[in-house]
């Protein structure tokens, strides 16, 4: 239980903490604007717009959203499968 | 106290892990970045290791039961993983791992890079993550590359005498530094016209570094725990993996 515990606690910490900072968006891009992005601009080439672009409104949240809870769902289906839950013994006491 | 089951931390953890994801590029060579020669010649070279990658995968399934459903798990893990933003505080920027160096070290590296091929394949479609021209490209950074060395590795460290949480570790953390290595490798290829190659790619490589150094290592606990996890629990699972003769 207590393990448990520690884990749920890192996970709420984690998520929490990876959610406050995400929000800076300025300060806490990806490095393809710091790095990839940047030599690809000085070589004369930079990125192009996406075939897909899904980059409207929120439409890029919620792709994104989307694309986490399925993976995380089509994880957690072969998870259980691979890993099936212990068989709990139920114990009938008859008071006989 | 709070009686929480296993089903319940699972649950908040993909609800974390789901609603945390948000659009982030790292090694993802964009869309346009590479002139058409260049993204077809890492097509080209991607697709031996796809092709062998998709004939081990029907052999491994057919011997081997639990196959297919250990490849969907590892294949979801690589998806989220690789779209999952990490902010790195000493650094200031965000990234993600790849998760390639663990795939490959629980389903073998060939097949790793199946998965990963799909996982881009995916993201280039509907997250404008990478790009459908650059696909080659990010295959064979993050699917070659990081799944072969990171097996390497394994294997190498196996045969050194570590112990396998060691030696996952270390697949991990030199898995993911092999992907942004190549991405480096791979960009300045295309790039660097009168600039002296070297000179580039070691700058390029220099800019990955304050942000892929922390990463790498977090990448590296990460696939010793989860290889422990398995390892204790379904040995049978990675089979001839923990002799080191898969490929």
């Amino acid at each position: 239980m207590k393990r448990r515990m520690i884990i749920l606690g890192l996970i709420i910490v984690f998520g929490i903490g990876a959610a406050l900072l995400s929000s800076h968006k300025a300060e806490w891009s990806g490095v393809d604007d710091s790095v990839v992005k940047k030599f690809a601009e000085q070589a004369g080439r930079p990125p192009s717009e996406p075939y897909i672009n899904i980059a409207q409104g929120d439409m890029e949240l919620f792709f994104f959203l989307l694309a986490g809870i399925v993976g995380g769902f089509t994880a957690g289906y072969y998870y259980r499968e691979l890993f099936p839950p212990e068989q709990k013994l139920v114990g009938h006491s008859t008071n006989v | 106290m709070i009686n929480l089951s296993r089903t319940a931390i699972a649950f908040i953890a993909v609800l974390i892990v789901g609603t945390a994801a948000a659009p982030v590029y790292a090694m993802h060579i964009s869309e346009g970045i590479l002139p058409m020669g260049w993204a077809v010649l890492w097509f080209l070279a991607s697709l031996p290791f796809v092709v062998l990658g998709l004939r081990n995968l029907r052999i491994r399934s057919e011997k081997e039961p639990h196959f297919k459903a250990l490849v969907g798990l590892v294949g979801a893990g690589v998806f989220v993983i690789s779209c999952m933003p990490i902010p790195v505080p000493i650094a200031g920027t965000c990234s993600h791992p790849c998760g390639t160096g663990l795939a490959a070290i629980l389903i073998g590296p060939s097949i790793s890079v199946v998965v990963s091929s799909v996982a881009l394949l995916l993201q280039a479609l509907f997250l404008a993550h990478g790009g459908l021209t650059t696909l080659g490209a990010n295959i064979f950074s993050m699917g070659v590359a990081g799944s072969f060395v990171g097996y390497g590795i394994f294997v190498l460290s196996r045969r050194m005498g570590l112990s396998f949480v060691v030696a996952a570790f270390l697949a991990g953390v030199l898995s993911d530094w092999a992907t942004y290595s190549t991405t480096s490798f791979i960009l300045t290829g295309a790039l660097h016209a009168d600039t002296s190659f070297w000179k580039m790619f070691v700058t390029i490589l220099l800019a990955f570094v304050p942000t892929q150094v922390p990463l790498g290592i977090l990448e590296g606990f990460l696939s010793a725990g989860a290889y422990t996890f398995v390892h204790s629990r379904r040995p049978e699972y990675l089979g001839i993996l923990v002799k080191g003769d898969a490929v």
